[in-house]
């Protein structure tokens, strides 16, 4: 193990700091048992609490494993979408009350699990969120099956579609060319998680934990997408080599935003990737904002959105704040808070990301841009 | 001036409770400490406990733990298995009359009779809360949308008693006219039993964690705000149309356990801060008992002849207040 690991990993939670916890998402056969069994039985000197669906093929005498049905809970507020796991609730908080019992928790989920409720709870149910931070969300892909499974299931998109981090998984099992179009896949569906390739769920555990990926502090610190974005803005970089259309998703000028991955007209019979993604992603870029007009229209917009998004981070700049804003959400549930002072070289702008389904583009676009300082001022003059 | 006999024991105390006449202290580690005259510590589960109630029935404590034991302690302090049902964890349990126990582990629902026989239901949904009806062998318990009520002995199909949202806890009014739920909303729900009529108590700021009927069941003490919330219940509709009882109202911050006085008109309730307050319900006269902690108040509980009262906390600081001195 690398001193990396040792200072980052190793350290166990100091008393009263929240517990962090890793939910791993994946189809059945991604390799998300033999993750969990990589986490366990590395010498990390960690003490871990594993949530399972089910009793498997894991089990570190040092570790305890809980297993907890699914069980999805619809809060009683008039919010289709704000959803709890009840049994979650109720395991970290058996979990949570003995001080210095475990340093963190790994929650994983069922193949066919929403990931959207599993997070849900870290935010909505106030015992939970006291105890414990969610870290990440760690989605494993087979590389070999993924094409298979977005036909035949959304749960397998979402998952993809909300992580922070994905295991391309089973590299070895596909063609440079597949791996690069699986690849690409994921891309189209999630242009700002992590991707890492790895066989056999063989991987560095710093990258897959301790990624504070939830911390408001972070927001956007490690997405690759704005990375990029910053490197060659206009890089083509979320299709596959067999897309000859335009998925630039920083073109302003598209008007098929929702429909551009259904009609293709390929004539070769295997199915590429990309025709099954029903997820977008929508980056939103702008000058100064004026806080007056950006919190009303971002709190009416994921209340009459949030069913449809299914993650949002963004880095805002208030004209009259010397501090950066960030904010996230998961549809309904949105938080916000300065992060920083911002530096001298850095541009004031505002950034703003969205995934999910059915989103108005234009209107996306439109909505941020008549929260610009700029706007105000010309109406004003 | 009342004087506290403090213990440190170290450990989240899930919940407190007089055995006869001696304090007894169920801690989450799985251990029962009997901290006075000798200091005696039983160990109840492996693993650890998850659920602690008094079984006023029988005058004993129940225990339910990681290890799937159902565990209980006896007024003489002597501990014996109740029932154990392999690796799962055991999440609820419940006394009721003539030495019945229920308990629950996912979507079962438990209950043993005093002959041993233990009668398994399963639920649709998780069985989140499990309590009996004051006479008979009848239960009621919390699930996703409402509360079931039930017969264990017989085959009947359950009553559903359907009110949208997450049910936690239950419990039946002394009288057994009607059935309360803790939900995951800061709400509390109640029906009357007789024809299913629905009582809804809302406006907590936090989710209730604990509660208490008082004396002859005029009243269902409650926490989750900044006061103790006392809903009445002495008509026959319950709380409706009625304000309730706000009693040792404190700034921000929030009452997180209750217990009523066994003979008159007073509720003990502990703070988040460690305080305990006695308050008297007609003049909300109140008495200082603790004056606060290193954390919140878990559990308090008095003994039969209501001079003593027994406090845990979540840090596993612990006592008994004599309000007498």
């Amino acid at each position: 193990m690398s001193d990396a690991v040792s200072q980052n990993v190793a350290t166990p939670a100091a008393e009263n700091s929240p517990i962090p916890v890793t939910v791993l998402t994946g189809y059945l056969g991604s390799g998300k048992t033999t993750l969990l069994n990589r986490i366990l039985s590395e010498d990390h000197g960690r003490k871990y609490a594993v949530i399972v669906n089910e009793f498997g093929e894991i089990g570190i005498d040092n570790d305890l494993i809980v297993e907890s049905d699914e069980e999805i809970y619809e809060m009683n507020n008039g919010c289709v979408c704000c959803t709890v796991r009840g049994d979650l609730v109720r395991v970290v908080e058996g979990l949570t009350r003995r001080k210095g019992r475990f340093d963190a928790i790994l929650v994983e989920t069922t193949g066919l699990a929403d990931p959207v409720p599993v997070a849900q709870t870290f935010f909505m149910d106030e015992d939970v969120r006291a105890k414990t931070e969610l870290d990440a969300v760690v989605a494993l892909v087979d590389a070999k099956h993924l094409p298979l499974r977005l036909k035949d299931s959304r749960e397998a998109e979402d998952q993809i579609a909300f992580a922070d981090v994905v295991l391309l998984n089973k590299t070895d099992l596909v063609s440079p060319e597949e791996l690069a179009k699986v690849e690409a896949t994921v891309r189209a569906i999630n242009p700002h998680a992590v991707i890492h390739r790895t066989e056999r769920a063989g991987i560095d555990l710093t990258k897959v934990l301790g990624q504070k990926a939830f911390d408001l502090k972070k927001v956007l610190d490690n997405d690759p997408d704005f990375l990029e974005e910053a490197a060659h803005a206009h890089d083509e970089h979320v299709c596959g080599p067999d897309c000859d259309h335009d998925h630039d998703h920083h073109d302003h000028g598209h008007d098929h935003a929702h429909d551009h991955h259904h009609h293709h007209d390929h004539a070769h019979g295997a199915p590429a990737a990309i025709h099954d993604v029903t997820v977008t992603s929508i980056s939103l870029k702008a000058g100064e904002l004026v806080s007056k007009k950006f919190f009303p229209w971002i709190q009416a917009l994921t209340q009459e959105e949030g069913p449809n998004i299914l993650r949002l981070k963004g880095i805002i700049a208030f004209d009259n704040d010397p501090d950066r804003y960030v904010v996230q959400g998961v549809h309904m549930i949105i938080e916000g808070d300065h992060q920083r002072a911002w530096r001298e070289d850095e541009k004031r702008e505002s950034r703003l990301v969205f995934i999910g389904r059915e989103l108005d583009r234009e209107e996306l676009e439109a909505g941020f841009a008549a929260c610009a300082a700029r706007a105000r001022a010309h109406a004003e003059a | 001036m009342p004087s506290i006999a403090p213990y440190d024991l170290g450990e989240f105390v899930e919940r407190a409770v007089f055995l006869g006449d001696a304090p007894a202290f169920a801690l989450a580690d799985g251990t029962i400490h009997f901290p006075a005259g000798g200091s005696t510590v039983l160990s109840a589960h492996d693993g650890g406990l998850l659920a602690a109630s008094f079984d006023a029935y029988s005058n004993r404590l129940l225990t339910g733990g990681e290890d799937g034991r159902v565990m209980a302690v006896d007024a003489k302090g002597a501990m014996s298995e109740i029932a154990s049902i392999g690796r799962k964890w055991i999440s609820v349990v419940a006394g009721g009359p003539n030495a019945a126990v229920g308990f629950a582990s996912g979507k079962n629902a438990y209950a043993r009779t005093s002959n041993g026989t233990v009668l398994e239901r399963a639920f649709p949904r998780t069985v989140e809360g499990i309590a009996f009806a004051p006479k008979g062998l009848r239960c009621a318990i919390a699930r996703y949308d409402g509360a079931s009520l039930y017969f264990p002995a017989t085959d009947a199909e359950p009553v559903f008693l359907e009110w949208k949202g997450a049910h936690l806890g239950v419990s039946f009014s002394p009288d057994g006219k009607f059935v309360v739920t803790t939900m995951q909303e800061n709400a509390l729900h109640g029906w009357r039993v007789a024809d299913g009529k629905h009582m809804r108590m809302t406006g907590y700021p936090a989710k209730v964690k604990d509660w208490s009927w008082s004396a002859k069941g005029k009243y269902l003490a409650t926490s989750g705000a900044p006061a103790a919330i006392l809903w009445p219940f002495s008509g026959k509709d319950g709380p409706m149309g009625k304000a309730p009882l706000e009693l040792g109202t404190r700034g921000d911050v929030m009452v997180t356990a209750v217990a009523c006085h066994p003979g008159e008109d007073m509720l003990a309730i502990g703070y988040s801060d460690g305080m305990i307050l006695a308050v008297r319900f007609a003049d909300s006269k109140e008495a200082l008992l603790r004056r606060g902690g290193a954390s919140p108040v878990r559990t308090i509980a008095w003994d039969k002849g209501g001079r003593l009262l027994a406090f845990g906390s979540e840090s596993g600081e612990a006592g008994v207040v004599d309000i007498a001195g």
